[in-house]
C-alpha cells in the first residue's frame, strides 16, 4: 500500500458531467489493496460508470461484506452512504434498506467468498425477492484476504499457486442467478473496461435484481500459469464477443442505426437503453435457457463467456411484488401510517 | 532499426518512444529543458529543502555561473515552462529559490576549481566584463588561458551594473559574484573602451570574444527633441549615470515612455530620485508589454501607474523647457500576421507635464569601433555574422557572445552563450574543429529505497505559490540601494521547495514486464496513463482519457504489449509522484532520475554535478 495520499490535483481538462463533477469527485480513499489487485480495476469502472450517468452520490448507498472485496467500496463514493456489515449478509442489510428507502441506487460488493460460501444462502434469497439493487461479485477465485486457499468459485481444474489441486467443482454463480430468478445477469472481467462499464451502467439503470460476476484475478496468490482466472487466462479465454452491447442514457441520442435482425434495442425503466449487437451470431440474452446453454457451452469448451449473459425486460421488483407504498417507507409520516381513532372504531366494529 | 519498427512506420501508427535518447527525458524536466545554461532546477531544489545551501548554490553556480545575480533579476524562462503552473495556476518560485541557496550558502571558496599555476600559453580577450565575458573567463581560466577583460567602465558586470538598479541587485552581490571569476586571475583592464578592432587584432591573442552587449538606447524623433534635450534621457544611459552616481536627483513630474523591463527600471529609479508624480507611458496595448508580469506588478506597487495605447507625438516646450509630453490615444484594430496587435490613432490627443523624460524604446547594437575591413562580415541590420553554434564570426579566432551576437536578450542567454563560446575558443585553440562539440553527459538510474519508499519525497503538497516578503515600502522608496524583495527566510523557502514536481526523477516504463492490469491507469491522479489501441499520434492524442492538445509536451508511447494495445502517457501534466510505480505489481513502472549536463570546456568547474547524487 502507498505511503502518500492521493494528490488532490487532477487534470486542468478533466471532463465535468451534468452536475458539474468530475470522474475524481467519485473516487473514494487510497486502496490499500495488493499492487495491481483487480478490484481496484473494478473500483474505477464504477467510479466511472457513476460519473458518466451524472449520479449524485448521496443517493447511492454501497453496501458490503468481508473480504478484500468487500473493502473496495471504501475506495469509491466517498460522498455515498455505506455499510459494511457481516460476512455473507451484504444482501440483508441492502434489503433492510431497500425496503425502507426505495429512492436510494443500492450498489452490494461482494465477493466469491462472501457470496458463494459463507453467503451463499443470503445470496440466493437476494435474488429470489427480485431485490432492486446491483450485485457486483468480485471473483478471484480464492481467499486472498487469508493467503490464497481455493474458494468456491475456483474451476477445478485450476490448481493452487504451490499446485495443489482443487478437489472440488466450482459453483457458477451466474447459471445459479439465472435459474433463481435474476433479471439481469451479466459477467465481465476487470481487465476489460470497455465491457466492465457499460455493464455496470446498464445495471444501474436495471429495476430488479442485477448480477455482474466479475472475474478479478487475484495478483498475490491466483495469478499463475496454471490458473484459469489469472489476466493471461483469462485473456485468451474470453468471449467477450459472445454479445457485444452499448449502453444508450437517456440524455443521449440514439444515432446509430442498427441493423434489423442482428441487433435489438430493450429500453430500461429510467429511459436509457440497452442495444444488443450480434444477436443472430450469439445467444439472445432474452431467453434463459439459451442464455445457461451458452455459459454451458463456453465452460465445457474452456471459454469464459462474458457480456450481458441474461436479461428479463418485464421483471417486477420486491416493491412491485408487495405492492409497497410509492413513496419511500422512511418518508411515511404518523398520520400516513396511523389511520386514527375513527378508522379504528371502523375496524373495531366489524369485528364486534 | 528493426523489421517490428518498419511495419509500424509502414502503418503511420504511434512509434514507440526512444527513451535511449537524452532529449526525450530532459525535455520533461520542462525548468532545465527551458533554461538556455539548462541549469538542473529539480536538483537544487530538493538541496535547498535538505538545507543544503551550499551545495544548492554550487550546482547552479557550476551552470550558470551568477546564482545570486540570476537569483533576482534573471528572465526566468524556467518559470513559465515550469509543469507546476500547468497543475495549477502559479509555477514553482524557482528564481526565488535560487536566491535562497545563494543567501545561505555560507563559506564555498573551497569549491572553486584549482587555477593552474603554470599557464597554457595562450591568450584570450574578452571585450565587456558583462555575463558573457566573465562565463568565458571562468570557463577558460581553469584550463590555464592567460585572459584579459576590458571594459569601458570601471566596474566589472556590464548591464548588470549599469541598467539594473540597486534596489532589485545590490551592488555587494554583484560584486561577489564578479570578483569570483575575476580572481581566478584575469587581467583587468577596466576604464579603458576598445576604440579599434584591428589595432586589438594587432596585439597578438590567440582568440577575442566580444561581449560589448547592445549598449545604444534608442531615440525618438518627435517635434521638441532637440529644444527639450536637456530634460530627455535615453533610459539605459540614464540609468548608467545613476549607477555610477553621476546623476542624483530627477524632477518632480516623470514621464518613461517605453514598456520594457528597463522602463520599469528607470520609472521605480525616478520615484526613489524625487520623482513624485512618475508616470509610465506604452504605445501598444498592456498585454502585449515587453516587461515581465513581475516587474509590472512591482512597479504597480509603488502607485507608478502604467497608460497604455499612448503614442508619444511630440515633446511641449515652452520658454525653452520642456514641460511635457503630447501622447496621441491609440487603440486596436485587429492584429498583423505575428499576432501582434495593429493600432490606429483614436484621433484624441493628451499632454501629460512633465519635468523630464526617460526614454526606454528599446536598444541596439553598435560596432563603431570593428573597421568594415577588419575581416569581420557584417550583415542584416549592420550586425556581424556570427555561428549560432559556434559563436565564432567569419573571421577565425573572433567570437561573439551574449546581447552582443544578436541583440538584446537576457543575463542567462547570456551565460549559455558564454559556456559556447569558451568550448569553441578551447577547440580553436588545440586547432580542432569547433563543429565536433563534446556531447551532454546523462545518466537516468532507479530511486527505489523500499517497497513504496523512493529517495525523493513524491508526495504532493497543495500549497499555493509563496509570496516574497518586501521591504517597508516608505522605507524603499526613499533610498536607491535599498534592496524591496528580501527573499525567502529558510522557513518560507522549505515551504516553496514542497510545491517542486521533482519533474527530473521520470517515470520510465518497461513494456515486457506490463500484465496490463490497469492499476497504473487507475491511480494516475491526472489521468496521463491510458491503454489503448495503436493510431497515428494526432489520432492517439485526441483518444486519450484526458486529450492531449498540448503539442509542446510530448506522449510517452510504448511498444505492443501483449493484448497489441499500447501505454501511452501525456507527460503534459504528470505530477511525479510514483503512484503509478507503487501500484505496479511486476515493476514495469520504475521512477528513476535523469541527470543531464551540458558540456563545458573546463571539466573543472562541474566538480559538484556529480558529488550531489
Amino acid at each position: 500500500m502507498s505511503y502518500i495520499q492521493k494528490p488532490v490535483a487532477h487534470h486542468p481538462a478533466l471532463p465535468r458531467n451534468a452536475l458539474g463533477l468530475t470522474r475524481r469527485d467519485y473516487e473514494g480513499s487510497m486502496s490499500t489493496l495488493c499492487a495491481g489487485c483487480g478490484h481496484d480495476s473494478i473500483t474505477a469502472a464504477i467510479i466511472e460508470a457513476c460519473f458518466e450517468m451524472d449520479l449524485p452520490a448521496h443517493r447511492i448507498a454501497k453496501v458490503s461484506g468481508i473480504g478484500c472485496s468487500s473493502k473496495a467500496p471504501t475506495y469509491f463514493l466517498s460522498r455515498s452512504h455505506g455499510f459494511n456489515s457481516v460476512h455473507g449478509r451484504m444482501p440483508s442489510i441492502t434489503t433492510g434498506a431497500n425496503m425502507a428507502n426505495k429512492d436510494l441506487v443500492y450498489i452490494g460488493v461482494s465477493g466469491d467468498g462472501d457470496t458463494a460460501s459463507i453467503g451463499l444462502g443470503q445470496f440466493c434469497h437476494a435474488v429470489r425477492r427480485r431485490l432492486n439493487m446491483t450485485y457486483i461479485v468480485m471473483n478471484n477465485g480464492c481467499y486472498g484476504l487469508t493467503k490464497g486457499q481455493f474458494s468456491a468459485t475456483n474451476d477445478k481444474a485450476s490448481p493452487s499457486k504451490k499446485g495443489e489441486v482443487n478437489p472440488f467443482e466450482g459453483i457458477d454463480l451466474c447459471q445459479m442467478a439465472i435459474q433463481l430468478g435474476a433479471g439481469f445477469v451479466a459477467r465481465s472481467f476487470s481487465g476489460d473496461k470497455n465491457q466492465l462499464i457499460p455493464l455496470i451502467k446498464a445495471a444501474i439503470s436495471y429495476k430488479g435484481f442485477a448480477f455482474i460476476d466479475v472475474i478479478s484475478p487475484c495478483v498475490t496468490f491466483n495469478n499463475h500459469p496454471t490458473s484459469t482466472k489469472s489476466y493471461d487466462y483469462i485473456r485468451a479465454h474470453n468471449m467477450a464477443s459472445e454479445n457485444p452491447l452499448d449502453f444508450v442514457e437517456s440524455k443521449d441520442e440514439i444515432t446509430v442505426d442498427y441493423a434489423a435482425g442482428t441487433s435489438a434495442s430493450i429500453p430500461m425503466h429510467d429511459g436509457s437503453h440497452l442495444v444488443l449487437h450480434k444477436l443472430g451470431e450469439g445467444h439472445d440474452p432474452r431467453n434463459s435457457s439459451d442464455a445457461l446453454m451458452a455459459i454451458r457451452k463456453g465452460a465445457a469448451k474452456g471459454s469464459v463467456v462474458t457480456g450481458l449473459l441474461y436479461v428479463n425486460e418485464e421483471q417486477q421488483d420486491l416493491h412491485d411484488i408487495l405492492d409497497t407504498d410509492a413513496r419511500p417507507l422512511n418518508t411515511l409520516q404518523t398520520p400516513d401510517l396511523c389511520p386514527g381513532s375513527k378508522a379504528l372504531d371502523g375496524i373495531n366494529a366489524r369485528l364486534r | 532499426m528493426h523489421a517490428s519498427d518498419v511495419a509500424v512506420k509502414d502503418r503511420g501508427l504511434a512509434e514507440p518512444t526512444d527513451t535511449s535518447d537524452p532529449k526525450y527525458f530532459h525535455k520533461v524536466v520542462d525548468c532545465q529543458w527551458a533554461c538556455p545554461t539548462h541549469t538542473p532546477v529539480p536538483e537544487y531544489i530538493r538541496l535547498i529543502a535538505q538545507g543544503r545551501y551550499a551545495a544548492a548554490y554550487m550546482l547552479n553556480w557550476e551552470s550558470n555561473v551568477f546564482p545570486g545575480i540570476l537569483g533576482r533579476v534573471c528572465d526566468r524562462p524556467c518559470e513559465p515552462a515550469c509543469r507546476r503552473g500547468r497543475v495549477e495556476e502559479k509555477p514553482v518560485a524557482i528564481c526565488r529559490l535560487k536566491r535562497v541557496a545563494a543567501d545561505y550558502k555560507g563559506e564555498i571558496d573551497a569549491f572553486m576549481p584549482d587555477i593552474p599555476a603554470e599557464k597554457n600559453g595562450k591568450r584570450v580577450a574578452l571585450i565587456g566584463a558583462g555575463p558573457a565575458s566573465l562565463t568565458v573567463a571562468r570557463d577558460l581560466l581553469p584550463l590555464g588561458y592567460s585572459v584579459t577583460i576590458f571594459d569601458k567602465d570601471p566596474k566589472p558586470g556590464g548591464l548588470m551594473r549599469t541598467n539594473i538598479p540597486s534596489f532589485r541587485l545590490p551592488e555587494t552581490v554583484l560584486d561577489e559574484e564578479t570578483e569570483r571569476v575575476l580572481n581566478f586571475g584575469a587581467e583587468r583592464r577596466f576604464g579603458v573602451e576598445i576604440k579599434s578592432m584591428k589595432a586589438l587584432l594587432d596585439e597578438g591573442f590567440d582568440a577575442i570574444f566580444v561581449g560589448t552587449g547592445a549598449p545604444k538606447g534608442k531615440d525618438l524623433d518627435i517635434p521638441g527633441r532637440t529644444e527639450g534635450s536637456s530634460n530627455i534621457h535615453i533610459g539605459i544611459d540614464w540609468l548608467t549615470s545613476v549607477a555610477f552616481e553621476h546623476v542624483k536627483s530627477v524632477g518632480k513630474r516623470v514621464v518613461v515612455i517605453g514598456g520594457g523591463n528597463t522602463a520599469m527600471d528607470c520609472c521605480r529609479t525616478a520615484l526613489r530620485l524625487g520623482g513624485e508624480t512618475v508616470t509610465v507611458t506604452v504605445r501598444s496595448p498592456r498585454r502585449v508589454m515587453k516587461a515581465s508580469p513581475w516587474e509590472i506588478e512591482d512597479a504597480e506597487h509603488e502607485g507608478i501607474p502604467i497608460l497604455d495605447n499612448h503614442a508619444p507625438k511630440a515633446f511641449v516646450i515652452e520658454n525653452g523647457k520642456l514641460t511635457g509630453v503630447r501622447f496621441q490615444k491609440m487603440k486596436e484594430a485587429g492584429t498583423d500576421k505575428s499576432g501582434r496587435p495593429k493600432l490606429e490613432p483614436t484621433g484624441e490627443e493628451i499632454v501629460i507635464p512633465c519635468d523630464d523624460v526617460l526614454m526606454a524604446i528599446g536598444q541596439d547594437n553598435a560596432f563603431p569601433w570593428i573597421e568594415r575591413d577588419a575581416g569581420l562580415e557584417f550583415g542584416e541590420w549592420d550586425m556581424p555574422k556570427v555561428d549560432k553554434v559556434t559563436m565564432m564570426s567569419t573571421r577565425a579566432g573572433v567570437f561573439f557572445g551574449g546581447d552582443a551576437a544578436w541583440g538584446p536578450e537576457n543575463i542567462i542567454k547570456a551565460v549559455a552563450h558564454g559556456h559556447q563560446a569558451a568550448l569553441s575558443i578551447d577547440l580553436y585553440c588545440h586547432g580542432r574543429t569547433l563543429t565536433e562539440r563534446p556531447p551532454p553527459g546523462f545518466n537516468i538510474f532507479s530511486q527505489k529505497m523500499g517497497i513504496h519508499e523512493w529517495s525523493y519525497k513524491n508526495n504532493y503538497v497543495p500549497t499555493k505559490r509563496v509570496a516574497v516578503p518586501h521591504a517597508d515600502k516608505v522605507a524603499a522608496l526613499r533610498n536607491l540601494k535599498v534592496e524591496v524583495e528580501l527573499g525567502f527566510d529558510d522557513k518560507l523557502a522549505a515551504k516553496e521547495t514542497e510545491r517542486c514536481l521533482n519533474c527530473d526523477v521520470q517515470t520510465v516504463f518497461a513494456a515486457p514486464l506490463c500484465i496490463e492490469c490497469d492499476a497504473c491507469m487507475d491511480i494516475c491522479p491526472v489521468d496521463c496513463i491510458n491503454f489503448t489501441q495503436d493510431e497515428p499520434l494526432p489520432a492517439l492524442r485526441e483518444h486519450l482519457r484526458v486529450p492531449a492538445r498540448n503539442l509542446k509536451q510530448d506522449v510517452y508511447v510504448s511498444p505492443p504489449l501483449k493484448t497489441g494495445r499500447i501505454m501511452a502517457k501525456d507527460e503534459d501534466v504528470c505530477l511525479h509522484c510514483g503512484l503509478c510505480a507503487e501500484r505496479c505489481p511486476t515493476g514495469a513502472w520504475d521512477m528513476q532520475k535523469f541527470m543531464y549536463v551540458e558540456a563545458q570546456a573546463a571539466k573543472a568547474c562541474l566538480a559538484h554535478h556529480n558529488a550531489y547524487l
